[in-house]
C-alpha cells in the first residue's frame, strides 16, 4: 500500500501500517476533542450551567469534568484504534517502559487538546459552529508527518509540516512504537502539549468567566 | 452594617449592554421571611436584576448585600446561602428525576444517607415520585419546573430566587407551583420572584415592585397597588 508513495519507506504493507499508526492515533485524539467542543457549546445554551454558577462550587469544575470525561473517552478510542492496528499486523519493538511513555504522551496530548477545544466550544456562538474549528485538528496530521515523510513534501508545505505541533508528537509516538525514542521529538512533543494545554486552560477559564457576563 | 433582618438590600443597581441601559438605578429591600415579587413586562430588567443579585453578572454601578454578604466581595458566601431557579430549565435532561437532585446533594456535600432522605422527601413533596426513574428530558414542562425547584431546595437555602417560575406553564401546573412556593414561605424561607403576571404577584407576594424600563416605578403591597392602578385587577 505505501510502497508507491514517493519517499515512503519501501517494503510491505506492514511497514506503512507502522508508519501511519501514530497519525491515526493523533487523529483519534483530535476526533474526540471535536465532540468535547460541541458538548461544551451545548452546555452553555442550557440553564444548568447558570445553576452551577450560582452554587458554592469551583467555577471551573464543569470544564474540568468535560476534560476528564473526554480523556476517558479518548483512552477507549485509542484502545480500539491500536487494537485494529494490531489486527492489521502492526509490529512494534516497544518495551513496557516505552508503551507507558506512549500512553503518557497520548494522555497529555488528549489533556492539552481538550482544554483547547473546551475554549473553542466556549468561544463559538452555538453548538453548530463549535465543531468547525476543531475539525482542522483532524486534518492536521495529513499536512504533517502523519501519512508521508515530510522530506517528500514540496518545500512550502514541508516548512509548515516540520513546524506544526502534531509533527513532533507523531514522530515521538513513532519513535516509541519502534522502540527507539528520539529525545528531540519527545521534548518537542511535550513542549507543544504544554503550550496548547496551558493556553487552552487559561483561555477557557477567561471565556467561562466572561460568558457569565451576558 | 448588619443585615440580620434583611435578606436583600440593593442600592442604585445599574447595568447597560452596549449603549442600551437595562437597569437605571434599582433600590430594593427584602426583609427575611417575606416574599417579594418583581413585576414587569418583557425587557423591563427583571432577569438582569436576578442575575446581578445571584452573582451571575456584575453590575456597572450600585451595591447589594444578599443574605448578609456583599455580592461582589463575598460572592462565594452569597452562592452558599441562596438557591436559584432560572427562567430556563436547569435540569440535566439525560439524568433521571432522582439523579438530578442527587447530583445537587453531592455538590452540596451531603452525606449519602442524608442525600437519599432529602431527595426522597423532595420528590414526594413535589409530586415527582413517578418521574424519579425517568430521564428528566422526558418530563412535561410543569414537572421539569417542579424538578428544577426541588433541585434548588436540596441544599436547604434560606433565600431563593425564582425567575419567572410559571411562564409557559398550564394553569393547573401554575397553581401547583404556587402551592409549593407557599409551603416554602411557611417554612420561613425568603422568596424573591419575578413575574409578568399581576395575579401571580398578588397570590404570592407580601410586597410587589413594578419594574419598567429599568426603573422601579412603584412598590407596595398588592392591595395598595391595585388601588393605585384602577382596572389592574387580577383577572
Amino acid at each position: 500500500m505505501g510502497a508507491g508513495l514517493p519517499g515512503a519507506p519501501a517494503g510491505d504493507r506492514g511497514d506503512y501500517l507502522t508508519f501511519i499508526t501514530p497519525g491515526i492515533l493523533v487523529m483519534t485524539v483530535a476526533s474526540v476533542s471535536i465532540g468535547t467542543a460541541v458538548l461544551v457549546a451545548t452546555d452553555m445554551t442550557n440553564g444548568i450551567i447558570d445553576r452551577f454558577r450560582t452554587m458554592a462550587i469551583a467555577r471551573s469544575s464543569v470544564l474540568t469534568g468535560h476534560v476528564l470525561g473526554a480523556m476517558i473517552q479518548t483512552a477507549h478510542a485509542l484502545a480500539v484504534a491500536l487494537g485494529a492496528a494490531f489486527l492489521l499486523g502492526l509490529h512494534t519493538a516497544a518495551s513496557v517502559t516505552q508503551w507507558l511513555g506512549l500512553a503518557g504522551l497520548l494522555a497529555l496530548l488528549s489533556f492539552a487538546m481538550t482544554w483547547f477545544t473546551v475554549a473553542l466550544g466556549l468561544a463559538g456562538p452555538d453548538p453548530e459552529t463549535a465543531s468547525d474549528l476543531p475539525m482542522i485538528f483532524v486534518l492536521l496530521p495529513f499536512v504533517g508527518s502523519g501519512f508521508v515523510p515530510v522530506e517528500s513534501m514540496p518545500s512550502g508545505l514541508r516548512g509548515f509540516a516540520e513546524h506544526q505541533p502534531f509533527t513532533p508528537v507523531m514522530d515521538a509516538c513513532r519513535g516509541l512504537l519502534a522502540g527507539s525514542p528520539s529525545g528531540a521529538d519527545t521534548l518537542g512533543a511535550l513542549g507543544w502539549c504544554a503550550v496548547i494545554g496551558v493556553g487552552g486552560h487559561l483561555w477557557s477559564r477567561r471565556l467561562y468567566r466572561t460568558r457569565a457576563a451576558k | 452594617m448588619t443585615t440580620r433582618t434583611n435578606a436583600i438590600e440593593a442600592a442604585g443597581l445599574r447595568k447597560s449592554y452596549g449603549g442600551l441601559q437595562v437597569l437605571a438605578g434599582v433600590d430594593l429591600t427584602v426583609p427575611e421571611g417575606t416574599v417579594y415579587a418583581l413585576l414587569g413586562p418583557n425587557g423591563a430588567g427583571k432577569t438582569t436584576t436576578v442575575r446581578i443579585l445571584t452573582t451571575l453578572l456584575d453590575a456597572d454601578a450600585g451595591a447589594a448585600r444578599v443574605a448578609g454578604y456583599g455580592i461582589r466581595r463575598d460572592a462565594a458566601r452569597v452562592r452558599a446561602s441562596i438557591g436559584v431557579t432560572g427562567q430556563f430549565s436547569a435540569v440535566d435532561e439525560l439524568l433521571t428525576g432522582r439523579e438530578n437532585p442527587r447530583l445537587m446533594a453531592g455538590l452540596a456535600h451531603l452525606d449519602r444517607r442524608r442525600a437519599r432522605a432529602v431527595v426522597g422527601h423532595l420528590l414526594e413533596r413535589f409530586g415527582l415520585a413517578d418521574a424519579a426513574g425517568r430521564r428528566a428530558g422526558a418530563n412535561s414542562g410543569g414537572m421539569r419546573r417542579r424538578l428544577d425547584l426541588a433541585m434548588t431546595l436540596v441544599a436547604a437555602p434560606r433565600l431563593i430566587f425564582l425567575d419567572e417560575p410559571t411562564t409557559g406553564l398550564a394553569p393547573r401546573s401554575r397553581r401547583d407551583l404556587w402551592g409549593n412556593v407557599r409551603e416554602l414561605v411557611a417554612d420561613g424561607v425568603t422568596v424573591f420572584l419575578t413575574t409578568q403576571y399581576l395575579e401571580e404577584a398578588d397570590q404570592l407576594a407580601d410586597r410587589i415592585g413594578v419594574l419598567d424600563g429599568g426603573r422601579l416605578v412603584a412598590e407596595s403591597t398588592a392591595a395598595e397597588l391595585k388601588r393605585l392602578v384602577p382596572g389592574a385587577t387580577s383577572s
